[in-house]
Formats: structure tokens, sequence, C-alpha cells
């Protein structure tokens, strides 16, 4: 092959314009590395550099601003075989700038062409992140009021494990864009470049004067030795080949026959840190145990170790429709905060419904039967206070029998954390 | 029989692995966070790829790019995360990349309430495009549906090469629930036509029908573009070929109405009225019904498992026997108006609540009574 180029689409850039060098660059410096095209991607996305998938004869994904580097890493991460150069220019440099970072972060064995030339070519010669505060733009006086960034500082205090800077027009270009291209990481090539259809109608700024700056401008010499580390790609599948056990949904077998079973709401009433859901998984499995359907509606702040933690259970013969509690047979009220919640709940309770009600907590008026219980006098900490109340059900009859509920803890925790909640509710059992 | 138990969530997740899945990339997000995780620890074990991105844009982008290298990709968020998926999901559409998108929703707009559940996003998923093009939605009315759906939706991607989009709710996903996983019958499993032929155009397709499709990276090489293209994946300015497409894009999904269409009824005879529904709001319905019959008053019920396309055939078969529509929503009424442009000759009633709470089954009674 003596050319990647494709003959069908020349290159359409502006007299002048340095994409025009970068793609003979590119094509050079492919050339000389000698990847397969078909296992090459160009990958684009808006602006004049987002015209370069459309000159190889390689795969190519051109997408949406700033958003190369994503579609770049998806195609990466399900196809580690694939070589791909990402270009974008400064525009796609400061809108997709989180995704640069997250590049640089990762590792990912990307290579990055940013196709630097001070302003917004396509739209008018706006200013973007790199456009000095002194030039003449196409968005007014508002350069002035910012600085541009040194992107390879940001690249290499991000992670990149590789960042240079070359004149798009220099002699060395397409060495450099090897050199990239051979790194087995992300490597970020930053090139300068001359945009005559806009900037440098209004700039000074030539070749020499880039070469200039280069010299000015601290020097990014490719690898960058305090970021070597593996490559992502092959981190995440050494760690994710650890990971051998796929997770069996969690199944409850029939062990148990309830004569006459009703469909019963539960409520149980507590605070971060209570333990509730851990309660209402249990009061879930006892009623699985024997057949029954079962939901559970869980309502927590964001802030899990602070305020209410409510569960709303259903447990049915039949299947469960509204998974709300309207009218509970069984409340567990643990916690002020957590009767607080539904403290509309109280005065409508049925006479046969039963609340277990921990001392302290207040709750109002109802026609329930209340079951007041100092978990203190029987040493039972409050983190423990949803489950003991489990072991005051059980004594009772109410929503499922001893044996039940010690079978749904061994379902629920493992050996050792199931012999503490046994001896727990056993206590409560036994009082 | 051993009855599973999880959250709507994990039955989703479970739906995505049945369905081939092998790629997952997402951001957490209340209430999504769960179907990220639960796919983390099942991803890995078979082989496939689960990411985090570095926010909803990159998720996406991620996505699209593993979906074009050949995999089966899903993502999930919630409302603030598909007002990010907006871009990139125009993307999707237009360049007929195919991947499953579940939107957890919550109570909008906005921030809205990250704990708090409402169907809030039913018309944005439908018009949260750039373009106006049709989207396929199906929505779960609970765990085992997440489940079953999921491999519809991953179907249905494959087969039209599109977003699909999964409008789950926090009251679904996060509610723990039993149900037989191993009775769910699955519908058999449909992979993306492959290119078979010579001389590939990576968007010459049959009328109504996606492309056939070829992976970035295989022999043959492919363009992939957001920018609008003609057949070969180049920009083009003919009006001809953008019309051409931009109508293949509509029929392929408009065509396939009935295909589409998914649902569940309780069809009474000599019911003179049907509620709508769909969503965990049907749920209440199912009990509503059930004790107006007890009352002595019958009514039919259907739920709409797919939202869009409307199925409009659907629709007006089974509201022909009836007198009166209503239609429950757990928003402010975002597919009542769907409904009324199908049925035109029937009186429509609606009850909609978008407060963070369930509708109960005694207001959607008080609702029906109400006549």
């Amino acid at each position: 092959m003596t050319s990647f180029l494709n003959e069908n689409r020349p290159p359409v850039f502006c007299p002048g314009c340095t994409h025009q060098n970068i793609t003979k660059g590119l094509d050079r410096a492919l050339l000389q590395i000698g990847f397969a095209a078909d296992k090459t991607v160009i990958v684009s996305d808006i602006g004049c550099s987002g015209l370069f998938d459309t000159f190889f004869n390689v795969h190519a994904f051109h997408g949406l601003h700033g958003r190369a580097l994503t579609y770049a890493s998806g195609l990466k991460l399900a196809n580690p075989g694939l070589n791909i150069i990402v270009t974008m220019g400064d525009g796609g440099l400061g809108i997709g700038g989180a995704h640069l970072l997250a590049s640089c972060r990762r590792n990912l064995d990307l290579t990055l062409l940013i196709l630097n030339n001070f302003n917004f070519g396509m739209t008018g010669g706006q200013y973007s992140v790199t456009t000095p505060g002194d030039a003449v733009v196409g968005s007014g006086f508002l350069n002035q009021a910012e600085i541009p960034i040194d992107i390879c500082a940001i690249a290499e205090s991000a992670g990149a494990s590789w960042v240079g800077r070359c004149s798009g027009n220099g002699a060395d270009l397409s060495d450099q864009i090897l050199a990239a291209m051979q790194h087995k990481g992300f490597s970020v090539l930053e090139t300068l470049g001359l945009c005559t259809g806009r900037y440098t109608k209004k700039n000074k700024l030539t070749t020499k004067i880039l070469e200039q700056m280069l010299t000015e401008l601290p020097a990014r010499n490719g690898l960058v030795e305090k970021n070597v580390r593996p490559e992502y790609g092959d981190l995440y599948r050494k760690l994710a080949a650890e990971k051998t056990s796929f997770p069996k949904p969690l199944s409850i077998a029939q062990k148990f026959i309830l004569e006459n079973a009703e469909p019963q709401e539960v409520l149980i009433l507590g605070s971060a840190g209570m333990r509730i859901v851990t309660a209402g998984d249990i009061v879930c499995f006892a009623g699985m145990s024997a057949g029954m359907n079962v939901s559970m509606k869980n309502d927590y702040n964001i802030t899990v170790l602070r305020g209410q933690s409510v569960s709303e259970i259903l447990i049915s013969p039949n299947k469960i429709g509204y998974a709300g509690v309207k009218n509970p047979s069984v409340v567990l009220a643990l916690s002020d905060e957590g009767v607080h919640r539904r403290i509309g709940i109280f005065k409508d309770l049925a006479a046969s419904a039963l609340v277990v009600k921990e001392k302290n907590v207040g709750i109002p008026e109802t026609r329930a039967e209340v079951y007041e219980v100092d978990f203190k006098e029987y040493k039972v900490s409050k983190p423990d206070w949803a489950l003991a109340s489990l072991g005051v059900l059980a004594a009772r009859g109410q929503l499922f029998t001893r044996p039940m509920l010690e079978g749904a803890i061994k379902a629920r925790f493992n050996e050792k954390r199931s012999l503490k909640a046994l001896e727990i509710v056993g206590k409560m059992i036994r009082a | 029989m051993a009855l599973s138990f999880m959250e709507g969530n994990e039955a989703l997740a479970r739906g995505a692995i049945a369905a081939g899945c092998n790629f997952f990339a997402g951001y957490p997000i209340t209430p999504a966070t769960t179907i990220f995780t639960s796919m983390l620890k099942m991803l890995p074990p078979i082989g496939g790829i689960c990411v985090q991105g570095e926010d909803e844009i990159s998720s996406m982008g991620y996505c699209l790019g593993a979906a074009m290298a050949g995999s089966k990709v899903l993502t999930a968020t919630s409302g603030p995360g598909m007002s990010l998926y907006s871009e990139q999901i125009s993307f999707a559409i237009g360049s007929e990349i195919p991947l499953v998108i579940a939107d957890v929703q919550r109570l909008g707009p906005s921030t809205g309430s990250a704990t708090r559940g409402a169907d809030s996003d039913i018309q944005f998923l439908r018009w949260g495009n750039t373009g106006g093009l049709p989207v396929i939605v199906l929505v779960p009315k609970d765990a085992e549906d997440c489940y079953l759906l999921t491999v519809h939706a991953f179907n249905y991607a494959e087969e039209f090469r599109c977003p699909v989009f999964i409008a789950s709710n926090k009251e679904i996903g996060m509610t723990r629930e039993s149900f037989d996983l191993d009775g769910v019958e699955l519908p058999p499993l449909v992979e993306r036509k492959m290119f078979t032929g010579e001389d590939y155009l990576p968007f010459q397709a049959e009328e109504a029908m996606a492309p056939p499709f070829l992976p970035i990276g295989g022999k043959t090489l492919v363009r992939q573009t957001s920018s609008t293209h003609g057949p070969d994946g180049y920009i083009t300015n003919s009006p001809e070929v953008i019309a051409a497409t931009q109508k293949r894009l509509e029929r392929k999904i408009v065509a396939a109405e009935e295909r589409i269409t998914l649902f569940e009824e309780n069809r009474k005879e000599d019911a003179d009225t049907l509620i709508i529904c769909y969503g965990v709001t049907a749920r209440a319905v199912a009990d509503a019904s059930a004790m107006l019959e007890q009352a002595g008053r019958i009514v039919s019920t259907l739920t709409l498992k797919s939202l869009w396309p409307v199925p409009e055939k659907l629709l007006r078969k089974k509201a022909a026997s009836c007198r009166r529509v209503v239609v429950i929503e757990m928003n402010q009424g975002q597919y009542v108006g769907e409904i009324q442009k199908v049925l035109l000759d029937k009186i429509i009633e609606f009850y909609g609540q978008m407060d963070g709470a369930l509708i109960t089954p005694a207001k959607i009674m008080e609702v029906v009574a109400n006549d």
C-alpha cells in the first residue's frame, strides 16, 4: 500500500490550512506503523477536524461535538484489537473537556490528535479555550477577559501517559504522530496550526511564529514517566477476570403451608441505621417460604445515615397489585421520625391490628392493640430493634411462625450473622 | 416452586443478560443506579464489559461506540440523565445505532425528587430527539415486566437498529417483589441482520427496513456518521436522498406498529367503561376494577406495555364496544392526548396525579364512579 488516503475524497481544506498537512502527516505515520486498514478507525467530531474521517480508507466514526473520545472508548472497550486515532479541534477540546480528563485518567490505548488552530474556524473564528487574550476573534472582546489553557499541562496532570506538542507544519510531524500511535496507553499530541480561512486573516501567525511559540512553551516530548502504568483495557480485563461468580437470583422455595392465609399489610417505621430494609427482607422471605407473594417499598432519605427509614410490605396469597400500604395489620413503631412519616395511618387501624412499639416511641391514639417493648431491657441494641420485633411477631404467631422466621433469617444472612440474629429473635420469643 | 425476590431494576438487568447484552455504560443516578450495580456484578463473569462514564453524555458515547463494534448495549438513567442523553439519542436514531435505554423515571421537572416516582418522561422520550423521528417506548408495570420487556426491547433494537426505551418508574425499579422468574416465557432472541453481499453501503436499506449491519473493525470498512448521510455514509445535500432516508427512518417504526404493540387486558362483556393505563398505575387499576366488580360495577381494563409508536389499531379495537374511556396516568396527562387523537368518537375522562405518591385504588374507584 502506498497511501491510506481515499482518492475519491481528496482533502477540502482552505488553501494554506495546516489540517491539510496533518492529513498527509497522519497518512505517512499510518504507512510507517503498518496498521491494517480494517483494524484501524478514525474517530472525529465537529469542526474542520471532523472532516478527517472522510479522507482515509479505514473505518470511520464521525459523531457529535466534543464527544469523539467517548465513541473511541466504547469501540476500544468492545474490540481491543482496534487501532483508534481520534481527531479533535480546540473547539471539541473545550466542549469535551470532561472526556479528555477521563481519557487521561483511564489510559485506554487511544491516540488523540488535537488540531489546535486557536479558534472556531467553521462558525466564524470565535475564540476557543486556546485562543490568546490579545487575538482578534469573532467573539468581540470576550477572549480578552479569559486566559487560554495549556492542554498538554492539563493532560499531564490528569494522568496522560504520553503527551507531545509539535507544529502541524513541522518536519517532525509524522514522526510525532507515529510515536504517539506506538505508545500503548492514552497519547495526546497537540499540533499547532494555522487557520487561514479565519484566524490568520486578522492575526499575525505564521509557520515561523508557530516554531517560536513551541520554543517558548514547556517542552512535551512524549512519554510521561510519572504517569506510566498498565493500559486500561488490559487492567480492566485482568480485574474483571477475577469476577467469576455470576450472581444467581435470590429464590425462596415454599416449605410451609399457611391455612386460610389472608393478605397482610406490614409497616415498619424506623430510622436510618436500624436495618429496617433488612428486617423487611426477612418478613418477605418468611412469607415466600409459605408460598405467599410479597412486595416491599422502601422510603428513606438520600443521606442514608440520617432520617426516617420506612418499609411497606404486602404479603398475599394473591397477585399483588397496588404496592402501597393502605391499612396495615401489623405496624412496627421503632422511631419517632419513622412514625411521623406515616402519622396518619394510626387513626384508621383496625381493632384487630397489632402495633409493636418501642417503649420511648410516641404514637397517636389508635384502636389497634399496642404491644410495648423495652428493647434495652433485653440488651438488644438499636440497630437490632427491627429484627428483635420480628421475634415478638413470631412469638405471637403474627404474620409467621418461629420456623418460618428462622428459615428467613438463615436465607438472609451468612452463617455467622444468622447465629447472632437467631439469638436475638430467640431472646424475644422466650420472653 | 421457588419464587424469586428482586427489585425491578435487578429484573431489568437480568432481562438484559437473558437478551445477550454484553456491554453497559452508565452514570449513577437514583432511582436507576441499581441497574448499573447489577450489570457490574453480572457482566464481568460472562465476559461482558461494564463501565461508569464520567457523565451521562459519555456513557451514551461509550454505548454508541460499543454498539457499532457489534455489542448488544444497555444504559440506564433517570430524568436528569435523559436530558443529557438527548444529543446522543438523536445520533442513535438518525444513524441507526441499536441500543436499549432504561429510564427509571422520577418526579420531574429538572432535579425534581430523586426518590419519588412519576411517569414524568412519557412525552420527553418521544420528542427528546432533534428531527422528531418516531421511537419505541415500552413500559413495565412490575418487576416481572422489567425482565420480560427488556428482552423485547433488545429484540426491537436489533431488528429496527434504533434506541429502544424502557420507561420504568422509581415505584417499580426500587420496589422489591416476588415473582416466578423461571416461569416467565421469553420471546425468541432477534439479532441484527448482518450484510452478506458485496460492495457494502452502510445505510443502504430496503423500504421501511433498517439497513443490514457490519461492525466497525470487521473486514469490510464501515462508516458511521451523525451528519445527514446517503446510503454510503457520506454527507449528502441531495433533497431526494435526504427525503428518502427521513421517510425510511419514520416508516420502519410506524409501519411496524402492530408488531411492536404489547399490552395486557382484563376484558369484561357488557362493560361500558374501559380504563386505559400503563406502568405502575396499572396495578392500582387492577385492584380498583376487582373491587368495583365486587360492588357490582363492571369495567374493562387495558394496560399498555408499548406507548410509542401509539398502538392505534389496538386502541380502536379495544375501545370499540365501550361508551366511555377513563385514562389514568401518574403525571398531568402526557398520554391521554394521544388516546384522544385516536378515539375521536369516545367520551374520554382523565385523572392524573403528580405528587410523588402512587395513585390509590380508592382514587381510581372514585374517578370511575363519578360518571
